[in-house]
């Protein structure tokens, strides 16, 4: 409150960095960008950068954005996760390892709120933003210009994350900062208000997508895709839009109402002055456990295609897969509490809790075996998407098992807070969510790439994975059970844990490696591109819309938009012709198309000028921002030539010359 | 397609996505519900809403809000009828009533700060502060939007792109009438009754 006379607020040259630790984190992302720059200068590239990427507002390119900003921050977040275990493996006793204290609680705090909002989310929002259109046979989402918007607060998210290691201090509070811990008497630094102004800049922009994508699938199916004909992804992606809708509003009022305590004095969550400090995890935990499923449906929808593409077969259980999908929207919103049984809320809330956290695993399980029948006398092709998929079906089970387990309140009495818990939401989010969307990006890349993806590097990716995870966090579920507590940062030798931390730390290096064979997938199949290339448009035999067109796909995604009677309306399509049924001559319309626009870009600096400036409380510069944003809306409001017409004589043109490179007909 | 079912097909998805956001909005609100109702009675020594709430405020503000979702209503209907005159005068009188409404809050805040009992006081007042000082944030921005959109139709008149925001921004309005409905029932008849 104090340091709002100031000119600069809080920020001064302490600020930056002043051991070798923080010294090196700040050298690493200063570096990055500095030589980011460089190339794209050497190159002449900043031209093709602004006009064909940051300024666009082809979905297609928003997602693969948001995926390359994604694998960016999980190489960041990995590193965190290293330097965590190592620190683990080796300190013990007398010997303190190579991080103190603070810098090991900026780390694991780091390592979450990355790794769930902008891993997770990133190649979520990514996948979606790629695919999703295309599969429901439309040409755009909704609202484009939104969508462009929704990019760059994430992206301001990002920045700030990162922008804590130069200057000033990241949260040591743990990725959901629960006071008293994270209220300014017991963390008086800006980590914390790094964390929040992180998350909240960056939940507006999911928020804002939420509203964007469900518009999109309730208004811009094409002719004949009824509900129970969309693909399961676009189910799937539905069903969590809708837990964005009704879980991000609350994150954004916890993420505020911890400011408010911070900033201005209030009683929210304060220990003292009528402040509640278990609101606070109730409300963090309210929109915190939808967010687990917000991440685990669409990657749930993109297994359903993946696992009827590779078997030659129709999805099996349609419908309960769809119903199974909608229990779990329902459900995940009466489990909350499960986070917190130990709080002490009594005998009958946590036996309801309990119960309902059981129950929310059948739907679950219903769609496990979903794809075990899919599977089932199939003609299964064991490509690299099959392989993230049979690994997630075995991880996933067994920690859905031991999730089951923690269910139970008397169990969880004993072990909440140990590393079980840790192993068991990183078996479900690793396998669930990481492995899902790997298996989206190998599946989907030829579309937008116009090649495969190396198969043997693929492959190596992902036994390193499968491996290396094991490794890394079977020896957790029993370190929990000896009595392990999470972020630990020193132990006695006595206790016996440090062969199975050494096991652990092993564990990931391996998971790095296969990190590693990921990049160096990408790197070799650019290499081979020629030998890899899709000239079908259909390289895996697929079965629903997007596999019809030419790969990589038009910017206009259809040049005739399709129409559909089936629920696998591609794979009915090849059937006709296969019959000998003709194909009807297209028809071409005129299309309309957005143009262009930076004012998405210029409402993310301005959004960055806020979120810097309540961080450092300098209020000049967030007022700068917050009328900035002002000004970009108004000014994009009153332009009334945001779109640009292609006559159906030019569409004609640009698709039979697609088609023709595409090797279509 | 008809160009004008074209036009149509392209309204929907806005009117579609602004309820959607409205209803966001409904749970943004409601989460400040809920913690108003965790902290109202956590006041920490300092003075309960049976203290500090003044009815007679209270029942000025409700009326006037509730008029002035009246008049927008007339607004919209003028809009519809494309009386810009009829347009601009009735969104000027619901602006004016926004700016009472507004007013008489800051006042009763301000009348709160100046006898030691602002957010800082207690879990309680913290919680009324935000709860109610969001909805008059939401009525701020309200508006500043009435303003832009006044100009729009006092500028370029009633077209079909104006009369769409018109109808957002009546929306907007509405919407927050049946906030305060809940805010007058919840934080000040509730905290009317004697503990």
């Amino acid at each position: 409150m104090i340091e709002f006379a100031s000119l600069l607020g809080k920020l001064n040259w302490s600020a930056l960095p002043q051991d070798p630790i923080t010294a090196g984190g700040a050298a690493t992302v200063v570096g990055g960008v500095l030589g980011v720059m460089a190339l794209l200068t050497y190159f002449k590239r900043w031209k093709w950068l602004w006009k064909e990427w940051l300024t666009s507002l082809d979905p297609k390119k928003i997602g693969v954005m948001y995926i390359v900003v994604a694998v960016v921050m999980l190489v960041r977040a990995g590193t965190d996760a290293l330097m965590m275990r190592t620190q683990q493996a080796i300190s013990v006793g007398s010997n303190h390892g190579i991080l103190d204290s603070n810098h090991f609680q900026q780390i694991f705090s780091a390592h979450g709120t990355i790794m769930i909002f902008f891993v997770g989310m990133g190649l979520m929002f990514g996948l979606i933003n790629l695919i999703m259109p295309l599969q429901i046979g439309s040409r755009d989402v909704a609202f484009p210009f939104l969508n462009s918007i929704s990019f760059w607060l994430f992206f301001v998210g990002v920045v700030l994350v990162n922008l804590s290691l130069v200057i000033g201090a990241f949260s040591a509070a743990g990725w959901l900062a629960y006071p008293p811990l994270s209220e300014l008497r017991y963390s008086p630094g800006v980590g914390v208000d790094y964390w929040i102004w992180s998350l909240e800049i960056a939940g507006i922009g999911s928020l804002l997508s939420g509203i964007n994508f469900l518009t999109t699938i309730i208004k811009m199916r094409c002719k004949g895709m009824t509900l129970m004909k969309m693909p399961m992804f676009v189910w799937t992606v539905m069903g969590a839009m809708t837990l964005v809708i009704f879980a991000f509003p609350i994150l954004t009022v916890t993420l505020t109402l911890l400011y408010l305590d911070r900033t201005f004095g209030m009683h929210f969550f304060t220990a003292g002055d009528g402040g509640n400090m278990m609101m606070y995890v109730n409300l963090i935990w309210a929109w915190g456990h939808p967010e687990v499923y917000i991440l685990v449906l669409p990657a749930f929808g993109v297994f359903s295609e993946v696992v009827a593409t590779f078997s030659r077969k129709r999805l099996f259980g349609y419908t309960s897969m769809v119903w199974a999908t909608w229990a779990i929207v329902a459900l995940s919103f009466s489990v909350w509490l499960h986070h917190f049984f130990t709080m002490g809320a009594g005998a009958d809330v946590n036996s309801f809790f309990g119960i309902m956290t059981m129950i929310i695993a059948v739907p679950t399980g219903v769609k496990i075996f979903n794809w075990l029948f899919t599977m089932y006398r199939g003609r299964i092709l064991f490509a690299t998407p099959m392989r993230w998929f049979m690994g997630f079906v075995v991880l996933f089970t067994l920690g859905g098992i031991a999730g089951v387990l923690l269910g139970v309140p008397a169990i969880d009495f004993q072990l909440h807070n140990s590393l079980f818990l840790v192993a068991h939401f990183h078996t479900m989010i690793v396998s669930g969510v990481l492995f899902g969307y790997f298996a989206g990006i190998t599946y989907w890349f030829p579309k937008f790439a116009g090649f495969r993806l190396n198969e043997r590097f693929g492959n190596y990716a992902f036994w390193c994975w499968f491996i290396g995870f094991i490794l890394a966090f079977g020896p957790l579920y029993v370190l929990g059970l000896m009595g392990a507590t999470r972020r630990l940062d020193h132990y006695s030798a006595s206790l016996g844990y440090q062969p199975l931390f050494i096991v652990a730390g092993i564990g990931v290096g391996i998971i790095a490696l296969g990190v590693t064979a990921q990049l160096l997938q990408v790197f070799v199949s650019i290499r081979q591109r020629h030998e890899s290339r899709d000239t079908t448009g259909d390289p895996w035999n697929g079965r629903t819309l997007e596999w019809s067109t030419p790969s990589p796909v038009p910017y206009y995604n259809y040049a005739v938009t399709p129409e559909v009677d089936n629920r696998d309306p591609f794979w009915a399509v090849k059937q006709a012709r296969t019959a000998g049924v003709a194909v009807e001559p297209q028809h071409y319309e005129a299309i309309t198309l957005p143009k262009n626009s930076a004012i998405g870009l210029y409402i993310g600096i301005f959004s960055f000028l806020i979120g810097f400036g309540a961080i450092w409380h300098i209020v000049w510069l967030a007022a700068i921002g917050l009328f900035g944003a002002f000004v970009c809306i108004l000014i994009r409001c009153n332009d009334d030539h945001t779109e640009h017409h292609i006559s159906a004589k030019k569409l004609e043109q640009l698709d039979k010359q697609a088609r023709a490179q595409g090797g279509l007909a | 397609m008809s160009s004008s079912a074209t036009v149509q097909a392209d309204d929907s998805k806005p009117i579609l996505g602004f309820w959607i956001y409205i209803m966001t909005d409904c749970v943004l609100f409601a989460s400040l519900f809920a913690t108003y109702a965790v902290l109202y009675k956590s006041t920490a020594g300092g003075p309960s809403g049976y203290q500090l709430f003044a009815l007679k405020n209270v029942l000025a503000e409700t009326l006037i809000l509730l008029t002035s979702s009246f008049t927008c209503g007339l607004a919209m209907l003028a809009a519809h009828r494309d009386d810009r005159k009829q347009t601009l005068f009735w969104f000027a009188v619901t602006f004016a009533l926004g700016v009472a409404f507004l007013t008489i809050e800051l006042t009763e805040f301000r009348h709160f700060v100046v006898t030691g009992n602002s957010w800082r006081r207690s879990g309680f007042l913290s919680a009324f502060f935000t709860l109610v000082g969001t909805h008059g944030l939401h009525i701020t921005i309200g508006l500043m939007w009435m303003v832009i959109l006044m100009w729009q139709v006092f500028k370029c008149g009633l077209a079909r792109v104006t009369i769409r925001r018109l109808t957002f921004l009546s929306m907007f309005w509405h919407f927050l009438d049946i906030i305060w409905i809940f805010i007058f029932t919840i934080v000040y008849l509730r905290g009317a009754i004697a503990p």
